[in-house]
């Protein structure tokens, strides 16, 4: 063993300390390597997006420091055991605070979705993010698979809940994610065939009811995501800056800090939700691709580790933490190039912002937390 | 663990079946995303560009130099400066109206004016707050850095002679084009082709970096002119004094080159600053000189004896009888300042007799009176290209009944400008050679075209001389050393229909020196309103102090310096 070490190359040495440093923080290797990428790239394009303002990739890397501080604490002193009981918690917490937010925002007369605690603001919803696919998990733990009908009824309202409060707020966004991550669930825990089919026309009709009660600017921008030239300089300039910004990159793209879209404000929003087209237009379509086969990377080996979990709580709560996160990069890629209607859903990892960063970190924390907590067969 | 059941396989069959579909929906998506990408990167690229480019991409105008206007000698008559206009997109600055006050304070103007001209302009993007601000205002305006209100650099045209070159350089507008004068008629010449520059802006379309240029700003050729500014300024100053001392309602001075048809000073009262056209006054901006009609007087008389001596039925020493100092031409009855009897023409031209000359015009054939008029230029424009020059007015003899003509000899009935009369006598001075009117500086002798025998202009200048003797009507005319031939003229103005008995318009013609004459000069006097108003009165003096200052500064060898008293050194010092 001492000759093994002493003839070890310095690299393999280097090498097997990372691992044995990654093994006993419990962390995943792979996933870890290229979450760790894809925040470099993001404090990069936030250089360049921002206007090369340093003071906001200051602040973003405390942001990422904080989300990997969570992500590294879960990931090695969570247990499965203490997450299915902080799970329940956690949802009941994330509901009363929701209420609180309505309350207070009914007050204040506006959009309220922060929780202002004096040393920080934080915003309730996105606790839910997690809290909502992980009392689902929690429900179906204990119960046979495939759920009941009065389970997915159970499972239903636990999603209705949150969602509702958080599209009362209003954040229709944010709504439509945590209901889709307790879906997920849902889906992944075999929500019949039938019910699947059944609720297509059940959508449709939701969606043009729905139509009735949505907030006059979201009406807009579905309208204006369907038409985008309509409204030139309204509701539909984001769309088509942020389609030019793409298009315009072409194939290589424009060079780094070379945007013309981004850099010279013709861009809104290039560093929080719009940070995609500003890759899109300096690195270009290859940018793009690769910016888009690592978070592949993340969601496949993230799928990879979930269904590795050994009880339901596991599997059920890793599944919907990555596709959860697929839905994430799904919608404001799309958003960004114009296949889903502009709702302000930052690029997981890349976006500025530290709210969102924490709660998808802590996220992979928990996956992984489950992943490397499982008992070995037999032993 | 559970016991392994067939139950259990077939769910594990059912989930496979569902993680499937799960990994289908995420490779479905992933997919679309990157088909998207390749579309708008790939496929829409080129349009996508176009539409970035028509957002960033910006083509500025750079503005070309006007060229300068130089005197004869080199000497600027009018540069161009570049100075700084602010101009605002109103519905930038519309944003920030707070700031407003802080940019009208730079700019010395109301801020509830400016704030009313800029809202008043929210459909506009472009709106001029202030034209050719001076330097250290415009780094003010600058510093302020308000978004929406930009500066503009542009060039200012400045006059250093100012008043005293103000009609004939002209002036432009505040958009760098020729208004009047020079700066109009060589407009085309002094203006450059403006550059253009493709640069970056931002959102807000503020100037970010050039980018390339495109064609560099040419800038516009710099004019020498004929104009000699000295004998400007004498003529300028000795024409604002007279009209001063006369109480005269305006005036100008014209002096034409004889060997080259160069204006070399062309002078008017009242006149202006160009610099500062704070106060717009019409008739103070008109050139008097080129485009003001009137009727010449007596100074027309010398044409007819011209038009004498051509018909060969007169010479030099022919006699005239004006007794008994009054003719009666049909029931209009010409008058003579007293009988002068029997006189030659040289005497005729000296005493300015009407019935002497009206005689003389009666005995020539119309035609030939017609002819030589309009062979010295009068009735058409003299292709100067002068803005707003006239033509004048002279009627085709066919219609000429003999009182016409009778009043035609003596300047009456044809309207000339002080530019035409000026240029005829030049003629007369090239011995009958016409050259054309040039305000521009002409290099090399200028041929010319003969329209007077050579021997009758030379009898001409001889006879023109004894006007300015003691016996004549100008003795105020003479210029120390040097001879001069010309002729008074002193006209009724003519207004409403009518003639005015007590307004006069008072002329000298000349030419110095005049053995071989150098300038043709005129001058006249619009209405003085003092004691004295003939134009061997008013208009003389001012003939004899530009002449005798013009002849020293164009070296004129004297011609005339057996006849220079020891008492002409005083006056000399007297001179205005």
């Amino acid at each position: 063993m001492i000759l093994d070490e002493l003839s070890a190359s310095r690299t393999r040495r280097t090498l097997s300390a990372g691992t044995r440093a990654l093994r006993a923080l419990r962390l995943d290797g792979p996933l870890t390597g290229v979450l760790a990428l894809i925040l470099s790239i993001g404090v990069l394009v936030v250089y360049s997006a921002s206007g090369q303002n340093v003071r906001m990739v200051e602040r973003q890397i405390g942001n990422i420091v904080v989300a990997v501080t969570a992500l590294v604490v879960l990931a090695r002193f969570s247990t499965p055991q203490y997450l299915r009981l902080f799970a329940p918690l956690a949802y009941a917490l994330g509901v009363l605070l929701l209420i609180v937010v309505d309350v207070t925002g009914h007050i204040g007369k506006g959009a309220q979705r922060w929780l202002d605690l004096g040393f920080m603001r934080f915003q309730p919803s996105e606790i839910m993010k997690l809290a909502v696919p992980m009392i689902c998990a929690w429900y179906m733990h204990e119960r046979p698979l495939p759920p009941t009908f009065k389970d997915l009824v159970v499972m239903a309202v636990f999603i209705a809940i949150p969602t509702a409060l958080v599209v009362a707020q209003p954040d229709l966004g944010t709504a439509l994610l945590i209901a889709a991550s307790g879906l997920i669930v849902m889906l992944l825990a075999g929500l019949p065939v039938s019910i699947i089919l059944l609720s297509i026309p059940v959508l449709v009709l939701g969606a043009w009811g729905g139509w009735h009660f949505v907030h006059a600017y979201q009406r807009e921008r579905i309208l204006t995501f369907l038409n985008p030239e309509s409204d030139r300089l309204g509701a539909g300039y984001h769309i088509i800056q942020s389609q030019i910004a793409i298009g315009s990159g072409g194939v290589f793209g424009k060079g780094y800090m070379h945007g013309s879209q981004s850099q010279l404000d013709f861009l809104p929003e290039s560093s929080t939700d719009f940070i995609f087209s500003v890759i899109g237009e300096e690195f270009g379509l290859l940018g793009q691709l690769l910016v888009l086969g690592l978070y592949a990377f993340v969601i496949g080996r993230s799928l990879y580790l979930a269904m590795q979990g050994q009880d339901t709580f596991a599997r059920l709560t890793g599944g919907a933490i990555a596709l959860s996160f697929f839905v994430y990069v799904f919608v404001n890629a799309g958003m960004v190039s114009g296949i889903v209607p502009v709702v302000g859903v930052p690029l997981p990892l890349v976006s500025y912002g530290g709210t969102s960063m924490v709660t998808i970190l802590a996220g992979f924390g928990i996956l992984m937390s489950l992943h490397s907590h499982r008992k070995l067969v037999g032993s | 663990m559970k016991p392994r059941s067939a139950d259990h396989d077939a769910r594990y069959g059912r989930y496979r079946w569902r993680s499937a579909l799960v990994l289908a929906l995420v490779v479905a998506g992933a997919a679309l995303l990157a088909a998207r990408a390749v579309e708008l990167q790939l496929v829409d690229h080129r349009f996508l560009l176009k539409q970035g480019d028509e957002r960033a991409l910006r083509v500025i105008t750079i503005p070309a130099h006007r060229g300068e206007i130089l005197d004869r000698n080199g000497e600027p008559l009018a540069i161009s400066t570049p100075v700084d206009s602010v101009w605002v997109n109103p519905q930038v600055v519309d944003r920030n109206l707070d700031e407003l006050p802080r940019l009208a304070r730079a700019l010395k103007e109301r801020g509830r004016v400016l704030a009313r001209q800029i809202t008043g302009h929210l459909d506009r993007q472009f709106l001029y707050v202030a034209r050719h601000l001076p330097p250290d205002q415009s780094a003010r305006v600058k510093a302020l850095d308000i978004p929406g209100v930009y500066l503009m650099r542009e060039y200012q045209r400045f006059y250093p002679a100012g008043e005293v070159t103000g009609h004939v350089v002209g002036f432009t507008t505040i958009d760098d084009r020729g208004q009047d004068g020079l700066e109009l008629s060589y407009d085309p010449v002094l203006t450059g082709v403006d550059g253009a520059e493709r640069v970056l802006q931002d959102m807000y379309g503020d100037y970010v970096q050039d980018v390339d240029n495109i064609r560099p700003p040419r800038p516009g050729r710099d004019l020498v002119t004929s104009i000699d500014l000295r004998i400007q300024y004498l003529a300028y100053r000795a024409l604002k004094a007279a009209v001063q001392r006369y109480h005269a309602q305006a005036g100008s001075v014209t002096v034409i080159d004889c060997r080259t048809g160069e204006v070399l000073a062309m002078a008017d009262q009242p006149s202006f600053n160009p610099n500062d056209r704070s106060q717009y006054q019409p008739n103070l901006y008109r050139n008097r000189a080129a485009t003001d009609m009137f009727e010449p007087g007596s100074s027309m008389k010398p044409f007819i004896i011209a038009a004498a001596l051509t018909s060969g039925e007169y010479r030099p020493g022919s006699i005239i009888d004006t007794s008994p100092g009054y003719l009666k031409v049909d029931d209009k009855v010409f008058r003579d300042e007293q009988d002068y009897g029997p006189i030659n023409l040289s005497t005729l031209l000296a005493k300015s007799s009407n019935v002497g000359a009206a005689k003389v015009a009666l005995s020539l054939p119309p035609e030939l009176i017609w002819k030589t008029l309009t062979n010295l230029g009068f009735g058409q424009v003299t292709g100067s290209e002068f803005p707003g020059e006239s033509s004048g007015m002279l009627t085709n003899y066919t219609q000429w009944r003999p009182i016409r003509i009778a009043t035609l000899s003596h300047g009456y009935g044809i309207s000339v400008t002080a530019l035409q009369l000026a240029h005829a006598y030049a003629t007369i001075g090239a011995f009958g050679l016409e050259r054309p009117i040039s305000f521009v500086r002409v290099h090399g002798p200028v041929p010319g075209v003969r329209v007077l025998r050579a021997g009758v202009a030379r009898s001409l200048i001889g006879l023109m001389q004894e006007v300015v003797s003691a016996e004549g009507t100008a003795p105020a005319a003479a210029v120390v050393g040097y001879k001069v031939a010309g002729k008074t003229g002193t006209a009724w103005i003519s207004d409403d229909g009518g003639y005015s008995t007590h307004q006069y318009r008072a002329v000298f013609a000349g030419l110095v020196p005049a053995s071989d004459p150098r300038l043709a000069t005129v001058v006249v006097i619009d209405k003085p309103s003092g004691p004295l108003y003939y134009g061997g009165e008013v208009a003389a003096p001012v003939f004899s102090s530009v002449m005798t200052g013009a002849m020293r500064l164009l070296d004129v060898p004297p011609d005339n310096l057996q006849a220079m008293p020891a008492t002409t050194l005083v006056r000399l010092d007297e001179a205005p």
